[in-house]
């Protein structure tokens, strides 16, 4: 801890996850600052979700603590979570299958003014201008009447993108946004996260699988390989890192030849 | 102590069948995923076919020959079922086919009337062991040392086939994912075939067993049937040596419960269930469900909207004739219609819950009759005015939501599917046993309405008003925030938490109130009739309600009124002949196959046909090239 803890978004302090004998997350600790787009990368198994799931109370640590705002937040609830600014996606994505795109965003936004115990129809007519904006942000406001069910995947992971802003989030956690996309897609998406990162304010940490996202739009990235952190610099100390390499990619011809996308 | 060493010998003795029968239900589970409602049935049937059996084959190697020929037969009436009645119906959506099975035991029952007759049939004692053995002084039949030798053995069978065989390799593997089952080339519907003949079979050779200690008669089906849920519950479902230790721990509880605690032995049961359960929710033995993303069954679900202008304008001119309707003079008419609406408003709530909140109640009709008996009992026992009854109901109705939804609620899928069949069991046992206070089985009489609602028009009235508008009610919550974010934690449960919605508090909201709109459909009935009787509150109570919000269609609006007036009208016209049972299992069973979307969902299907395809059937048009 650097002294910084008036300004960091999120600290993260020895968090430690073991299922019966296997560490999961080892002693893993980070902060990220406000504004900063942080991507989180490593192999698969790597523990990625498993750090996610910790953070938003999907899941109990073993050990440490999570702070937002300074503030303890280890192993509240996922909702309480929410409430205090913290949105989320999901690498397996959960929508509403039952409902329109913009009912979905709907309700996250009847969840945000705490109207979900209100017996008076129509919910359907509730915020649906906020729910429109939120669309044309990600961009699909022509799809906004579909059934969510029939949604192509790329689609879903913009939803629950506009499903997370709902709740004016200080703190974005985003599991391999872009997984499952076309390459043109993902670029657009990334893009999307980078304009909102800097206009609202809001600091996204995200997990990755592809390199040239991460090179492209990290600020920051952190390395985690069997539960452990073994890297966190900015992304050219990363590229170079050759334990990094070593150890994510066995040799790493893909961080030698991505430089034109830095 | 020799009292104590007998009773627990008669408990094991009996714990032999309750196994056989419960592994089978599990086992059929596991793989099939279908709780088999007619599982009672195939028991009954074996009761009776190896009781025919007994008949013919003499000397001991007969009755054991008869014993093993019942099981091989009921396993392939079982087949019988299976290929007819499930197949076409493994593809619609979740739990339909419990519908289907709803029709076999209304089948079954009917063909055991129509071949063996009315008449309770006394079971022929084992030959060879009719004879009693004096253990520290107190007499114990030899058949019961006969069955506590022979259960081991066949759960050493049964473990065996299982954990040591090919088949067992593949049930096990099917029981944790159908699909790459199949997709490993294993035909899937030989399988659960297969399946389904050990399942039945077993329960015919229960059937069969229990012969010498008790016999047959035509109400096996519904008795055995709470007890083998509790057992497979309190075991965990799918595990063999789960199954044994409950049987044992259900029946040995049970002689004792007869010798110490007469009064509640039925209750007892329930309430070790219930303990059980709050220890080890998977029961003892039980994994934790995995709730498998089992992907899209059928097609994508279509999103509910407010009814458009044509459609109120239709449901307003209904509402109209329905006010019309005692000018035509009809009494009969009048009373009909009240018990329709009456209906509707009871399967309007469960669909609330099973439609809108994904929770699939067994045991819905604890609510109805609990409403009723509220009602009943304030006016017998506190002489209340009715209308002071009347609204006490559904506070009641609902107050013992909040506590079975509380206990249930800590459950999901079918585990919590079970356990409200069980606690509504355990509400029946209390009634039906309590007798100084609710009348027992002659129920609570003489409950009649307010003197301004006495004529028969008036109560209808009344009726229409109470149970229209609450079915309005329901409909209109349906499209509130509260039914939205219902209906959010039933579609994703963890985007739900993850944006700050109380998905347990919101399933138990709408569990408490569609337990007390139950409770007004229970009031209106029992000052309806002026009476109520336990069977108000019975498994095949809430079985019919399951049916008619089922067939109705489970995925739209109306469905469950639909389904409920359908019914009642088609009851109502079929129970007039001899064997309506057979009728009505057999049109379930129709509907089920040719309609799997239920009533309104076909209908719409067909009507979606004239117009320009919808959206869905693109989109599974182009998935399809």
């Amino acid at each position: 801890m650097t002294g910084n803890e008036d300004t960091a978004v999120l600290s993260v302090i020895d968090l430690s996850k073991s299922f019966g004998g296997i560490h999961a997350l080892n002693d893993v600790s980070f902060e990220v600052a406000r504004g900063e787009l942080l991507a989180l990368i490593g192999p698969n198994g790597a523990g990625k979700t498993t750090c996610f799931n910790m953070l938003m109370g999907q899941l109990k640590p073993t050990r440490g603590n999570v702070y937002l705002h300074g503030e303890k937040i280890t192993g509240r609830q996922p909702r309480r979570i929410w409430r205090k600014g913290v949105g989320r996606t999901f690498q397996i994505t959960g929508t509403y299958q039952s409902m329109t795109v913009i009912e979905n965003i709907q309700m996250a936004l009847i969840s945000h003014h705490r109207r979900l115990y209100s017996l008076r129809p129509y919910a359907t007519h509730l915020y649906r201008d906020q729910a429109m904006r939120l669309l044309e942000l990600v961009g699909m406001p022509e799809q906004a009447e579909r059934a969510c069910a029939i949604l192509a995947y790329g689609d879903l992971k913009r939803l629950e993108l506009a499903i997370a802003l709902c709740h004016e989030p200080t703190l974005l956690l985003m599991d391999e946004p872009t997984a499952g996309m076309a390459p043109r897609e993902r670029i657009g998406l990334m893009q999307l996260t980078a304009d909102i990162v800097s206009e609202r304010n809001v600091s996204v940490l995200f997990t990755e699988h592809d390199m040239d996202v991460v090179f492209t739009h990290a600020h920051r990235i952190m390395v985690l390989n069997r539960g452990e952190l073994i890297a966190n610099g900015s992304v050219e100390e990363i590229r170079n890192d050759p334990l990094v390499q070593e150890v994510y990619l066995g040799g790493g011809s893909v961080f030698a030849a991505s430089d034109g996308h830095a | 102590m020799g009292l104590f060493i007998a009773q627990l010998l008669t408990g094991l003795a009996n714990a032999a069948t309750l196994f056989l029968v419960a592994s089978g239900l599990s086992l059929i589970f596991g793989v099939t995923r279908i709780v088999n409602f007619a599982h009672g049935s195939f028991y009954m049937l074996g009761a009776f076919v190896g009781y025919s059996l007994m008949q013919v084959l003499p000397g001991a190697v007969g009755f054991w020959a008869s014993v093993l020929l019942t099981g091989l037969i009921v396993g392939l009436i079982g087949v019988i079922v299976e290929m007819l009645v499930l197949r076409p119906v493994y593809r619609a959506p979740e739990l339909f086919q419990l519908v289907a099975t709803f029709g076999v035991i209304l089948v079954i029952q009917d063909l055991t009337l129509m071949i063996w007759g009315a008449e309770d049939v006394l079971g022929p004692r084992a030959p060879g062991l009719k004879g009693i053995v004096r253990i520290m002084d107190e007499p114990v039949p030899t058949y019961d040392l006969a069955l506590i030798a022979l259960t081991p053995f066949v759960l050493f069978a049964l473990w065996y086939l299982i954990s040591r065989t090919r088949l067992g390799v593949l049930v096990r593997a099917a029981t944790q994912d159908r699909e790459m089952v199949a997709a490993l080339g294993v035909n899937q519907a030989w399988l659960f075939t297969g399946v389904f003949f050990l399942g039945a079979g077993m329960a015919g050779l229960g059937g069969a067993i229990q012969l010498p200690k008790g016999g047959a008669d035509l109400l096996m089906d519904f008795n055995i049937l709470a007890a083998i849920f509790v057992v497979v519950v309190i075991g965990g479902m799918g595990s063999l040596p789960g199954a044994y230790i409950a049987a044992v721990l259900i029946s040995v509880l049970n002689v004792f419960g007869v010798s110490y605690l007469p009064q509640s032995t039925l209750v007892l049961m329930f309430v070790v269930m219930a303990v059980v359960l709050t220890i080890r929710p998977y029961g003892l033995l039980g994994r934790e469900e995995v709730v498998g993303e089992h992907g899209q069954v059928g097609e994508p679900e279509r999103p509910i909207k407010p009814a458009s202008g044509r459609a109120r304008m239709m449901v307003g001119v209904l509402l109209v004739l329905l006010l019309a309707l005692p000018m035509t003079g009809s009494h009969f008419l009048v009373i009909l219609i009240t018990d329709i609406i009456i209906f509707c408003l009871f399967a309007a709530s469960l669909h609330f819950l099973l439609g809108l909140g994904g929770l699939v109640s067994f045991g819905h009709a604890a609510f109805f009759g609990g409403g009723a008996y509220v009602a009943g009992l304030l006016v017998i026992h506190a002489e209340a005015p009715m209308e002071l009854a009347f609204l006490l109901a559904p506070l009641g109705a609902g107050l013992l939501a909040v506590i079975i939804g509380w206990l249930c609620l800590r459950l999901t899928g079918v585990y919590f599917a079970m356990l409200t069949l069980a606690m509504a069991q355990l509400l029946w046992s209390l009634v039906f046993q309590w007798d100084e206070f609710t009348g027992g089985d002659d129920g609570l009489v003489d409950v009649w309405p307010a003197g301004w609602l006495s004529e028969a028009n008036s109560y209808f009235y009344f009726t229409a008003i109470v149970g229209v508008g609450g079915i309005i009610l329901l409909r209109h919550i349906a499209h509130s925030p509260f039914g939205y974010a219902l209906r959010a934690s039933r579609d994703s449960q963890r985007q739900a938490e993850a944006t700050g919605i109380n998905t347990k508090r919101i399933q138990w909201m709408a569990f408490t109130l569609a337990g007390a709109m139950a409770g007004v459909a229970g009031a209106l009935f029992v000052f309806s009739k002026g009476s109520v009787f336990p069977n108000e509150m019975e498994i095949a109570k809430s079985f019919d309600g399951l049916i008619v919000v089922f067939l109705g269609g489970v995925k739209t609006l109306s469905g469950g009124v639909v389904g409920a007036a359908t019914l009642e009208l088609v009851k109502d016209y079929l129970t007039r002949f001899e064997y309506w049972r057979l009728a009505l299992g057999l049109l379930i069973i129709a509907v089920v196959v040719l309609a799997p979307y239920g009533i309104v969902g076909s209908f719409r299907k067909l009507f979606d046909r004239y117009r320009q395809p919808s959206e869905p059937e693109t989109v599974a048009a182009e998935s399809r090239q």
